[in-house]
């Protein structure tokens, strides 16, 4: 960095090829360049403090609004679609000139350092986020093998290998923040102290006093839905931005298949060709769909088949939950009894799992009666996939809750015999001891009669289905996909049909059944998080031999698929999902928290009436009273009414200036074809075809009508057609004001030259995409300036 | 500029990362890979020719590889050579971080053919065979591909002028859901 008393001589030597060649000053900021100079010069001979009153105030402010436009620049370079030599050219100079202009903005004498601090710290901090984002990005576990079967079976396959690792990352946070705050307090507070003796053993006599832990444990298992909603909203949230609206599917079918059906990831030849076929059966037969439109053979018979289908479907769900009901009520029975074996244990879990596998495929197979189109048919798939899972899962969760009113009679029976038990052993005591002061020693807890506890039994169905769940899953990629493919190629010497062509063939990756079961999978982590928190580490666990297994499965046994379908915002979709299965599984946990008792005899929360009074308690006796009655207010129906009124007004209210926003894109949309139209008319000297613009023009006088430039209010997601108008003499396009109204989202470029042409001849000033250009040549804003 | 040395200076290593999308690592490996391309040659040369970059696994299986190297180039006979500040904003258009506008940007000028700023119906005709391979019971017929690119000019054609500029064609791609994630090559 210069000096600034050497600066001046070589600053005006060095400024002037530079601004010849430099890209992007604004006359304005030039002209306050070389009038910084000129004072900078005259400042020379002068001390500090006198070199700050020289500058006027003027050029103060357009000095600071040139460096801070300098620095938006730098930030934002790497976004400008330049030559490399070029982006580094510009940004040396334009680091210099914030370097060095930087310090003489830095305000009077004593401000100074601290000003000259604040900058370093800046550039410290700027630096340090750099390098974290480094860091972080070289930690993301799994990049060579997603990259490897991205490569081999393109990218919707490995989006859902990029959604299973999202699902391991949120686990494993999940995961710490239920052991580091709960588990490992209990355990650094030993047993001898027992945070709460009922947690480690069971029985004692009543709490007396609120013990933070409790609350503490709540809250964490609180906490973890809070966090996994707050996680899939900002991650739903970011995909919205990229995936952009979501108005009709057939908006640009054939563009997007033209231009961004290719996926750049592929390396594989043998994919590529797949692919090559696939995107020639797809431009046929959306070209034939096109023709097509409407086939109208036979449309009563159609909707019988689907009325039929869907019947069939709805009896298999009732069939599926029944069978749970049925297993679950089984199940108790064998409780009962002693002499089981393990598949009585597991049998709910079993049938559950099977379920899960069979049902699928049958759906399909009679799905084929509908004959609807693909992409409407795998919705309807979906979605039944969907139906079945929950329903499993709220059947099973009924007859879960059937039994744990079953154990809460218990356990007042229990309860009973406790009470009594508890006296005989105090009479008992003071009739050997003859002293009736001695209070008696505590029974130890292990002696005492234990009730059964549900939440424990709750615990711990839910980890057996989990388990079942993960040996199901394993399994059936060992034999669907291994053994099949093993069978296809060895038998495939001796056997009479070639099988790899014909009938059993290599098996695809089903991407969509496997993101459902993560789903799911997930829905019954949440469930069960509350009563077995241990259910988190292992779904851990099994998230991570998942990566591994399926990776290896994937690239052994299966092959790219034939149809490349991409169920478009499929990403989105599969959050969306994840969601609504937060949602529902939060459910039964806030039933179960609000309106069942704990169970007496064990847990952290018992002697309770309901877990939720751990926290009404602490409201009430630890925290100062305000608070109390703040709530006090804020539950009120008084107030939460008006609230989801509020929310319902501000749904409904986003919703229509959404619907403002597409009226208002079509109306641009017209006026641009409008704009085209007249100037094709002028061109050939026809009659204006919109009468109304031939009206206003014959009681106008015949003047050049130049347009005046538009000014640089941005409206989402509109370009212009300016780039255009300008090749048009001027006057030509004036009847039209649109160009008022609209500016660019990106400026066009190639208004005037060829594209590859530009690095070299471009001279300054005829910058694609830089929005800031006042087009010195009248370009990208479509105001003709000569 | 550190093309051909077989480390690349830690300063021209952080300018790189202001100007690219890439981190740290990513052009680091870039750098690797580029030698690689060179290494078998006593007197490795600054500007890589096509063929072998032609050869790179990732671009192997790519029906456009010839236009991104013609895109990308900087040389002046036109013959699709790259250098190393090339090949890193090659990779930088292509990376997960790129913005919407630079893909759409390069996407544009790839798929124009005939490099005069728009798309017609030329170039149109020649995406098509790109995209369908090479073979000829994978083509259109003639009759197919007139459909086709009259349905397309009718979709992204704003202007009705029977080419598509580049605004159009930001417009058309800011709507795909599918566009971002398909146009990534990854090294």
């Amino acid at each position: 960095m210069e000096s600034e008393d050497a600066e001046d001589d070589e600053d005006k030597e060095d400024e002037a090829p530079r601004n010849k060649r430099a890209a992007n000053r604004r006359k304005a900021g030039k002209k306050a360049k070389d009038t910084e100079d000129e004072s900078e010069g005259d400042s020379d001979s002068k001390t500090d403090s006198e070199e700050e009153e020289s500058m006027s105030e003027g050029e103060l402010a357009r000095l600071t609004e040139e460096v801070e436009e300098k620095k938006k620049l730098i930030a934002n370079i790497r976004t400008k679609p330049w030559r490399m030599r070029r982006r580094l050219t510009v940004l040396k100079e334009s680091q210099e000139f914030v370097d060095k202009f930087e310090g003489a903005l830095g305000g009077k004498g004593k401000g100074r350092a601290w000003f000259a601090y604040k900058m370093m710290m800046k550039k410290k901090w700027i630096k340090f986020q750099k390098d974290f984002e480094n860091f972080r990005t070289s930690c993301i576990p799994w990049d060579r093998k997603i990259k490897e079967v991205e490569s081999h079976f393109g990218s919707s396959v490995a989006s859902y290998f990029i959604f299973l690792r999202w699902m391991y990352g949120l686990n494993l946070v999940l995961f710490s923040l239920m052991f580091g705050l709960v588990v490992i307090p209990e355990v650094l507070m030993g047993l001898p102290y027992g945070s709460i003796p009922r947690k480690t053993v069971p029985r004692a006599e009543q709490p007396t006093a609120m013990d933070y832990s409790v609350l503490m444990d709540f809250n964490v298992r609180i906490g973890i839905f809070g966090y996994s909603l707050m996680v899939v909203i900002r991650t739903m949230a970011k995909n919205q931005d990229v995936g952009g609206g979501d108005d009709a599917d057939n908006e640009f079918t054939f563009s997007w298949k033209m231009f961004t059906s290719w996926d750049y990831l592929i390396g594989n030849p043998e994919t590529a060709d797949n692919k090559y076929a696939s995107v020639t059966t797809s431009f046929k037969e959306s070209i034939v769909d096109e023709q097509e439109n409407q086939k109208d053979e036979n449309i009563h018979l159609r909707r019988f088949l689907r009325v039929l289908a869907n019947f069939m479907i709805t009896c298999i769900l009732g069939g599926s939950g029944y069978l749970i009901f049925f297993a679950v009520s089984r199940s108790q029975e064998f409780a009962n009894r002693d002499d089981i074996g393990w598949y009585e244990k597991n049998e709910v879990e079993i049938i559950m799992s099977l379920l899960g596998l069979v049902c699928p495929p049958l759906f399909e197979t009679i799905a084929e009666l509908e004959e609807y189109h693909p992409r409407i048919a795998l919705k309807w798939q979906l979605g039944r996939i969907f139906a079945l899972f929950l329903g499993n899962l709220y059947t099973f969760l009924f007859a879960l809750f059937d039994e744990v009113n079953n154990k809460l009679e218990e356990e007042v029976h229990i309860k009973n015999n406790s009470v009594w038990f508890l006296k005989e052993y105090l009479a008992n005591f003071s009739m050997y001891n003859n002293d009736s002061e001695a209070t008696a020693p505590p029974i130890n807890p292990a002696d005492a009669i234990r009730g059964p506890c549900w939440e424990t039994s709750v615990g711990l169905e839910f980890v057996k289905l989990t388990v079942s769940d993960i040996q199901v899953t394993y399994l059936t990629i060992l034999i669907g996909d291994f053994l099949r493919a093993f069978i296809v190629r060895f038998l495939n010497y001796c056997w009479c049909w070639d099988l790899e062509a014909g009938f059993p063939s290599y098996g695809e990756f089903d991407i969509s059944g496997n993101v459902l079961g993560l789903v799911f999978n997930q829905g019954m982590i949440w469930m069960g998080a509350f009563y077995a928190p241990g259910l988190v580490g292992i779904n851990v666990l099994r998230l991570l031999s998942s990566m591994y297994y399926q990776c290896w499965a994937v690239m052994c046994c299966n092959v790219p698929h034939e149809r490349v379908f991409k169920a478009s915002k499929s990403n989105n979709f599969y959050m969306g999902l994840l969601l609504l299965i937060l949602f529902l599984s939060l459910l039964p946990v806030v039933y179960t928290i609000m309106s069942l008792p704990p169970s007496f005899d064990c847990g952290p929360f018992s002697g309770k009436a309901k877990m939720f009074d751990v926290v009404m308690e602490t409201i009430d006796l630890d925290l100062p009273a305000f608070i109390g009655t703040l709530f006090g207010y804020v539950a009120n129906p008084g107030l939460i009414i008006p609230g989801v009124l509020l929310m319902v007004l501000a749904i409904y209210y986003l919703n229509s200036v959404g619907e403002a926003y597409k009226n208002a894109t079509l109306e641009l949309k017209k006026k641009m074809q409008m704009a085209r139209d007249e100037e094709k008319n002028r061109r050939n000297n026809k009659k204006s075809t919109n009468q109304q613009q031939q009206d206003l023009e014959d009681l106008l006088p015949k003047r050049s009508l130049a347009p005046p430039p538009p000014p640089e209010n941005n409206t989402e997601k509109k370009e212009e057609k300016g780039g255009r108008g300008t090749r048009v003499k001027p006057g030509a396009a004036g009847g039209v004001n649109m160009q008022k109204d609209v500016s660019l989202a990106s400026a066009n470029p190639n208004a005037r030259g060829p594209v590859t042409r530009e690095p070299a001849p471009r001279g300054p000033g005829a910058l694609p995409g830089n929005p800031q250009e006042r087009g010195e040549k009248g370009r990208g804003r479509g105001a003709p300036r000569q | 500029m550190g093309g051909s040395a077989s480390q690349l200076p830690k300063e021209q290593l952080a300018e790189y990362q202001e100007l690219t999308f890439l981190s740290k690592q990513e052009i680091l490996l870039a750098h690797k890979r580029f030698n690689e391309l060179t290494k078998d040659e006593r007197n490795p040369p600054t500007r890589v020719p096509m063929d072998k970059i032609l050869a790179l696994p990732e671009l192997k299986s790519n029906p456009f590889r010839k236009r991104i190297c013609h895109v990308f180039s900087t040389s002046e006979v036109k013959d699709g050579s790259l250098t190393f500040e090339d090949f890193l904003d090659l990779l930088s258009a292509f990376s997960d971080s790129a913005t919407l506008e630079i893909k759409s940007h390069y996407a544009f000028r790839i798929f124009d053919f005939d490099d005069d700023g728009t798309l017609d119906g030329g170039d149109l005709e020649k995406l098509v065979n790109c995209l369908t391979g090479d073979t000829d019971d994978t083509r259109l017929t003639q009759e197919e591909m007139r459909q086709l690119i009259t349905n397309i000019l009718e979709e992204s054609d704003i202007d009705k002028d029977g080419t598509v500029n580049l605004s159009e064609f930001q417009h058309v791609i800011s709507r795909s859901p599918d566009f971002v994630s398909s146009f990534k090559i990854v090294l």
